[in-house]
């Protein structure tokens, strides 16, 4: 199949969610009405220089924005190829490139007079950064989490309880992201009248796939002024790690339409792509679940089936809807990386470059050890450093046989 | 073009009495099982049949059924054998209707025309799809329709009066009247709003209006089908197969039984 580029690949979605034939709003009727809400009050939002203004005080003084574009020269050295630059979401107030979305969303349910937040968690990234949001403006606080992720992210537990959030364990399923995701979407048809759910990756329906998007592409245009800054260029590659696909989706949207930008996401491939993972793109097909149609893990029946992943927050059998149609049209090219390659990468991190990166953005370096070996010295590839490692400690420790 | 469904509830008004509708998970706790289940429904009391499709993500849908789609999945269920169970319980009962509910991803994955062909075939009257809003029309709503099966619409307690033409707009059969904000089974519907919501949603349409959600008793049961032209209770027996299932979590030959004694008494509190 031949496929005709189009003029711009950074127009969607179009006026029914959908990003080719993905996204869409796959949602209960009772959450509809709320859904076309939202559509409006983000709209309008989008519309008022002065709800971006707000936004950009807070990303600046409290988020700690821009974060720095740091050129990682030991990591270079020691691969030998590519010029290598971490962009640096690390550094963010809460440690992950999540608040910059929580940010958003939160100012937007404020504008829209909600007073209770829910939110979905795997890692504890998303739900640390929407509890200290919802502590910072005094707004109840429901996070769902897997009852798996809980054991395996009691740091970042803790954490959202310091902030003052009640954290509800997902029982149901695998027991992981896709179930809290369930379970909070339960919650929202219990309470649609005074409850805004704050999704945390760039899924789930329309309008949240391009409104969590729009927010996490301050990656990106920082990313794009730094370097043409440093190196009075563009970046010749970039690469993201992708769960849901927030970060990733936030530093690739500014560079879509620079088409001679390289951009690689990097799904997780778990145990192999032969056996467990949770790389929707390698290893699934298109689906409908939580309020979009995607690329799904599922079996012939349409089951969803359990992703597994070292890495709590790429641990979910989807991808966002607008990845999968960058996907089919080949402007992004997916790849994926095993646990044990992640785990080399989170090592050698941690001594070349003094940075404890977390298990997320261990897989993307992961794929940059990979290739950047393989590239001219005058080759400038961008990581996105979208966590940073402290709440992976206890896993690796684990998985090291270390007793801490 | 005139369905189970139409005949069914049209002889209803003629007997002036609501419809009780069932809903059990197909293939819960195992197929043989759930087969008995369903053939005994109708002489139990049950007018209408809801078979629901399991998935294993039921956003919309509380612990019991939660759980009830998982036993069934775990038996070995599919959607080929949901459609099997409709064809094995169509040899011996031609009139009671059949509305398969739940998910849409199972039948995307499986085909939508594909699907449509089979389950008339099989004996399928109506579908409820829980996540395809009016504004996915086009994906099953509008082939459904147009291959003479029954598109159900769910409507909430948040399709006020703005909304309501959007959701009555593509629709047949009847019509499905969530009575809480909320899950399947959790909060028990106020009967007072209910009332008040169905004779709103009458101005919007000439369908049945059927009333589930939190149904758990007779007396609610009858109280309910004072307004509605339909009760439809789920939670309640699919619970009763949960509690009547050995310590394995397998089927005796108290499972059906329970399921059926049950609906008699709710379809007493309907009839009354």
């Amino acid at each position: 199949m031949t496929i005709t580029p189009p003029n711009s690949y950074r127009t969607g979605p179009d006026e029914r969610g959908l990003f080719g034939i993905y996204g869409g709003r796959f949602v209960a009727e009772t959450l509809m009405p709320l859904i076309l809400q939202l559509e409006q009050a983000y709209k309008d939002a989008k519309a008022d220089p002065s709800f971006q203004a707000e936004l950009d005080d807070f990303l600046e003084h409290y988020v700690g924005r821009p974060s720095p574009l740091y050129y990682a020269e030991r990591m270079t050295e020691h691969l030998g190829g590519a010029k290598i630059y971490f962009k640096r979401d690390e550094l963010n107030h809460t440690g992950a490139h999540k608040i910059n979305n929580v940010m958003g969303q939160i100012l937007l349910a404020r504008r829209m007079g909600k007073k209770r937040i829910i939110a979905e968690t795997g890692a504890g990234q998303h739900g640390v950064a929407t509890a200290t949001a919802c502590a910072r403006f005094g707004l109840e606080c429901i996070i769902y989490m897997g009852e798996v992720d809980i054991a395996r992210q009691m740091p970042n537990v803790f954490r959202m309880k310091l902030l003052g959030a009640t954290v509800v364990p997902a029982k149901s399923g695998s027991r992981t992201l896709k179930d809290a995701l369930n379970e909070a979407l339960r919650d929202w048809v219990a309470n649609v009248e005074d409850t805004f759910y704050c999704i945390g990756t760039v899924a789930g329906p329309a309008p949240y796939p391009e409104m969590v998007r729009d927010f996490q592409s301050v990656i990106g245009r920082e990313t794009k002024e730094q370097m043409l800054k440093r190196e009075g260029r563009l970046p010749d590659s970039l690469v993201a790690a992708i769960g849901g696909g927030s970060n990733a989706m936030g530093l690739f949207h500014p560079f879509l339409d620079d088409k001679d930008v390289e951009i690689i996401g990097v799904e997780a491939a778990g145990y192999g792509l032969k056996k467990k993972h949770a790389a929707s793109i390698a290893g699934g097909k298109p689906g409908i679940l939580h309020g979009n149609r995607t690329y799904l893990l599922m079996d012939d029946d349409g089951q969803i089936t359990e992703g597994h992943s070292i890495s709590a927050g790429l641990d979910y059998p989807g991808i966002g809807p607008e990845h999968a149609w960058l996907h089919d049209m080949k402007r992004v090219e997916y790849v994926s990386a095993t646990d044990k390659e992640a785990l080399e990468a989170f090592q050698l991190c941690c001594k070349l470059e003094g940075i404890i990166p977390a298990l997320e953005p261990s897989h993307a370096l992961a794929h940059v050890m990979k290739i950047a070996p393989k590239k001219a010295k005058d080759h400038l590839m961008v990581m996105n450093m979208c966590g940073r490692g402290d709440k992976d400690i206890f896993t690796v420790a684990d998985i090291l046989g270390v007793k801490l | 073009m005139s369905t189970r469904i139409d005949r069914r509830f049209a002889a209803l008004k003629v007997e002036g009495r609501a419809a009780l509708v069932t809903f059990v998970i197909a293939g819960d706790p195992d197929f043989d099982t759930s087969l008995k289940i369903m053939q005994g429904l109708p002489k139990a009391g049950a007018d209408i049949i809801e078979f629901g499709m399991p998935f294993t993500d039921p956003m919309a849908d509380g612990p019991a059924i939660q759980a009830a789609g998982l036993r069934s999945l775990a038996a070995g269920q599919t959607l080929k054998k949901t459609l099997k169970l409709v064809k094995a319980f169509r040899v011996g009962d031609k009139e009671t209707p059949i509305v398969l509910m739940g998910y849409y991803n199972p039948i995307y994955v499986y085909g939508v025309d594909k699907f449509l062909v089979d389950a008339l075939k099989a004996g399928a009257d109506g579908l409820i799809v829980v996540d395809l809003p009016p504004e996915e029309d086009d994906e099953l709503c509008l082939p459904a329709m147009a291959a003479g099966m029954n598109f159900i619409r769910l409507a909430t307690p948040t399709t006020d009066d703005h909304r309501a033409p959007t959701v009555f707009k593509n629709t047949s059969g009847f019509v499905y009247y969530v009575s809480v904000l909320g899950i399947t089974g959790t909060k028990a519907p106020d009967l007072k709003s209910v009332k008040k919501n169905v004779n709103r949603l009458r101005k919007h349409t000439s369908l049945p209006i059927a009333v589930g959600f939190g149904v758990k008793t007779a007396e609610q049961a009858r109280v309910i089908a004072k307004d509605a032209d339909g009760v439809v209770v789920g939670s309640a027996l699919v619970s009763a197969i949960e509690h009547n299932l050995n310590k394995h979590g397998k089927a005796t030959a108290k499972t059906p039984k329970a399921v059926h004694t049950l609906v008699a008494e709710i379809a007493k509190g309907v009839r009354s």
